[in-house]
Formats: structure tokens, sequence, C-alpha cells
């Protein structure tokens, strides 16, 4: 069955209150588990504070050539929410001022965007230390325009961080739609062919892993491994890193969790995986997102779910970097995910 | 029928079979009414299942086995789940189930043997 962006469906879960409102409903208002607050309380982490900020992600338009399963972001063909070169300027003004010295694009599929390749030319030359792309792999080969994307990341000497649920056919295509395996295996081939991902070489590719299903990830070291040696000996490809990050329950994998009677179940599994050592470096403490109309989250996640920072600033356009650092940052039971087992981040495992 | 009756009669009709797959969340409770066992339980049991000789993925493998021969759900469910979770395939997962029912049909086989023997010497 082809999958449709909640949106596009109409389906009540696209809008982001009635996600907090299930959130925040059942196991956790009966008192079955407690909340994220209670128990950051009880481990005596709370509120949770940022750190210094290291990483500026910025979220350039939930369009998206593929519609995933699991996508965090409703993200899909029919999404319009596009970042306008305007805001694309803003952020370019203020990248020095934060300090940042990461600067993360992603989307949807960030390439889709009409003024990228403006934003990415511009951006690298502000001195950015890690330039990172997070690239859906098939984008390369969804239409010949976007066929020199390897050549073009090399040139700007990006960094490229891929999704690739699973080393089979089968797991990937259903999790992220049919064909989409052997197109990321051709496109991980033309990044080789270029230099990216290959052993030595300074041109870095990482993959990310999310589970294709209610579960967890295992260990990010073994996946690692075994992620390696599938792809090498199958395809013949290299990539540097394997990042395995959790799914959250939050749009459509909230959707696929209800659907498939899971929600309780993977609920119990994220509270009972809660690791105190994991929020010490949950990704919002040293990152700040930026949604595509210049909206400041401490999280992709909580822009999904537009949760604003809660801060008297709030938009790229009064950035202040003093004044984001002293908020607390805005949780609610989906946070369960970033701090389940090893943690998650979008760089992998923290703990 | 009001929700709180509805849950209330949810209830009583889980109470009413042997297994509820919530009870495997509930596992941990054991140690309640016999902390000392308990703990060394799933304290020997955790360490059972660290990497060693074997690794912990075939460790999980055998268990996923063993599960099915001793026919316990939550541990079917246990350990299919954590075979998701290290990666393990699904055909890796059913090779290892006719691993348990090849051991276990092999088992009721191999007393054939005695069955013949007591047939012989009964047998003039
Ligand atoms: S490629 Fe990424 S952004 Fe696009 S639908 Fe899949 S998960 Fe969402
Ligand atoms: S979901 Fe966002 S706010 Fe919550 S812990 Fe994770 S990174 Fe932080």
């Amino acid at each position: 069955m082809k999958i449709q962006s909640l949106k596009k469906r109409n389906s009540d879960l696209s809008q982001s209150e009635r996600q907090l409102q299930i959130l925040s409903n059942g196991l956790f208002a009966d008192g079955e588990l407690p909340t994220f607050k209670e128990r950051l309380e009880r481990a005596g982490k709370a509120p949770l504070t940022p750190g210094k900020l290291e990483i500026l992600q910025v979220n350039v338009g939930y369009m998206c050539n593929q519609v995933c399963a699991h996508c965090h972001v409703d993200a899909g063909p029919d999404r319009k929410e596009i970042m306008t070169r305007d805001t694309m300027k803003e952020i370019l003004s203020v990248i020095e001022k934060t300090g940042a010295h990461t600067l993360d694009l992603t989307g949807g599929a960030p390439e889709m965007n009409p003024d990228f390749r403006w934003f990415v030319e511009e951006a690298s030359k502000v001195g950015i230390s890690d330039f990172i792309v997070r690239s859906n792999l098939t984008i390369i080969k969804a239409n010949k325009k976007y066929a020199d994307l390897p050549e073009f990341f090399k040139k700007h000497g990006i960094h490229v961080v891929s999704s690739m649920p699973h080393w089979t056919r089968g797991k990937t295509d259903k999790q992220r739609g049919d064909g989409v395996f052997d197109k990321s295996i051709q496109a991980l081939k033309d990044l080789n062919a270029v230099g990216y991902g290959m052993p030595g070489s300074g041109l870095k590719l990482d993959l990310v892993y999310n589970p294709s299903g209610a579960f967890l990830p295992g260990n990010q070291a073994s996946l690692e491994k075994e992620f390696k040696k599938a792809l090498l000996e199958d395809f013949g490809i290299h990539f540097h890193e394997l990042f395995a990050i959790t799914n959250l329950p939050i749009s459509r994998f909230l959707d696929y969790l209800i659907a498939s009677e899971n929600y309780e179940d993977y609920m119990y599994n994220l509270v009972d995986a809660f690791n105190p050592a994991a929020v010490d470096n949950v990704m919002c403490t040293n990152t700040l997102s930026v949604s595509w109309d210049g909206w400041l989250y401490d999280c992709d996640f909580n822009q999904m779910l537009e949760m604003k920072v809660q801060s008297a600033v709030q938009h790229i356009s009064d950035f202040n970097m003093e004044i984001l650092q002293n908020r607390k940052i805005a949780i609610c039971q989906h946070c369960y995910g970033c701090t389940a087992g090893a943690g998650s981040s979008c760089q992998g495992s923290v703990a | 029928m009001n929700l709180e009756r509805i849950k209330y009669f949810n209830i009583n009709l889980m109470e009413k079979t042997y297994y509820n797959p919530s009870d495997l969340r509930k596992f941990k409770n054991i140690t309640e009414w016999s902390e000392e066992l308990g703990e060394k339980f799933f304290e020997y049991y955790g360490k059972v299942f660290e990497e060693g000789a074997l690794s912990a993925r075939e460790k999980s493998l055998i268990a996923l086995a063993v599960s099915h021969v001793v026919q316990c759900p939550y541990c079917i469910d246990a350990y299919t789940q954590d075979g998701l979770q290290r990666g393990i395939n699904r055909e890796e997962m059913m090779e290892a189930v006719h691993v348990g029912a090849a051991i276990q049909s092999g088992a009721t086989l191999v007393h054939g043997v005695q069955m013949m023997n007591k047939y012989n010497k009964l047998s003039m």
C-alpha cells in the first residue's frame, strides 16, 4: 500500500495538539507510567537546560520525494512548507553569532528546496567546521537534475549523512517504499565513486539506521559492524559511521504505533529503558532547530510538535544567544525516545 | 456502559486467561515476594546474556529456539523483539525455531528405540 502524508489523509494526527494530547493521556494520565518531567525529577535532572550551542539544525522544508512510514516530519511530495531565500539570509547573518561549529541541513529532502544550492554555497563561506546535509539517497536518483549532487557535495566539503534502515531490500522497501533499497544502493555507489565514505577519505559519509518497526535500535557498534560487512560483501559499498536512532512516538510513527496496537508496549519499552546518563547528552542540550519559516525550537521533534523554544526570543530574526541560553527546554513524553538505552540523537547514541 | 465499567469488565476478562501479554512487563515484580532469590536470578540472567565466548547475538537466537521448545509465550515475544533490535532477520529466526523443533522431535523419535527394544524383548 502506498503511504500518504497524514496531512494529505486529513488525519487528526497531522495536528500537533492531537499528538500532544495522546502523549499526555492514557498511561501517563492514569499514573501507570511517569511523565518525562516526573522521571527527570526523580533522576535529579530537572529542569532540562541547554549547554553550549554546538549545532544549528536547519529544516529547509517538509517536501520530500519519499513518504516513509516512520517519518517524524510527515514529509512527502505534497508538503508545501519550504524555506525562502529571505529566511536563509537571516540564518546566514546569525550563524557566526551562534558560535555553533556544526550546521546541519535537514528536511524533507533538503535538496528539493529551490534555493538549496545557493544556501550551501553561501553557508560554506561562513567558516563552519562541520557542514552536514541529511540526504535520503534516493533523491540523487530521483531526477537527472540531482544526479550531480555527489560532485556538488564534494565541491563544498559537505558531510553527508544518509538514512538506510536495513541492509536487506525487504525491510528497507517496507519502511520507505518500493524500489528505495535499489536506488539507495546506487546512490551510495555514486557517493563512493567520488570518494565519499572511502576508508581514510576526508569526505565523510555516515549512515542513519532507524528500526523498521515498534522496537528500539540495538547496540550501535554491533549494528555498524553488520551494516559494514553486509554492504561491503553484497555491494562493495563503503561508509564511515552508523548512527542508530530511536523512532520517537510522534507524527507518522505515532500513527503506525496506534494503528498496529503497539503504542502502549512501545511507551513502556521507552520508559523502562530510561537511562539517566543519556539525559546529559540529549540533542537539545547542544542544538537549536530552525524551521522553514524561521521559528526556533529545541530540536526537530519539538518543531514537528510546534513546541517553540520557551524564551523571549523565538524567531531567527530576533536571534540573541544570551537570552536563548537561559531557557528551559520544552519537554513532553516523546522525549523518552532520546533517553532510552544508549540514548538517541541525530548523531546516534549519546551514552 | 460507562468507561469505568468497561475498564472493570476488561480487567475481569483479562484475569480469566492464564496468559496476559502485559504480565511480561511485571516479570521483575517476582522480586517483591522473595527479594534475595529474585535479585540473584535477574543478576544471573543478565550475566548469561552478556557477550562472552558466544556473542550476545548468538545467545539471543539460542534463547529464541529454547523459548519455542519450552513454549513460553512471554519468552517468544521477548526474544523476537530482542532479535529485531539486534538486526537478526526472519530467516535466521525461523531457522533457529527449526533447530529447536528438530531437537524436540528427535528427542521424541529417539525414544522409538526404547519402544523397539521393549517390543523385541516382549516378543517371541
Ligand atoms: S526520506 Fe526522511 S524526510 Fe523523507 S519521508 Fe523519509 S524519513 Fe521523512
Ligand atoms: S525530543 Fe527534543 S527536547 Fe525532548 S529530549 Fe529529545 S532532543 Fe530534547
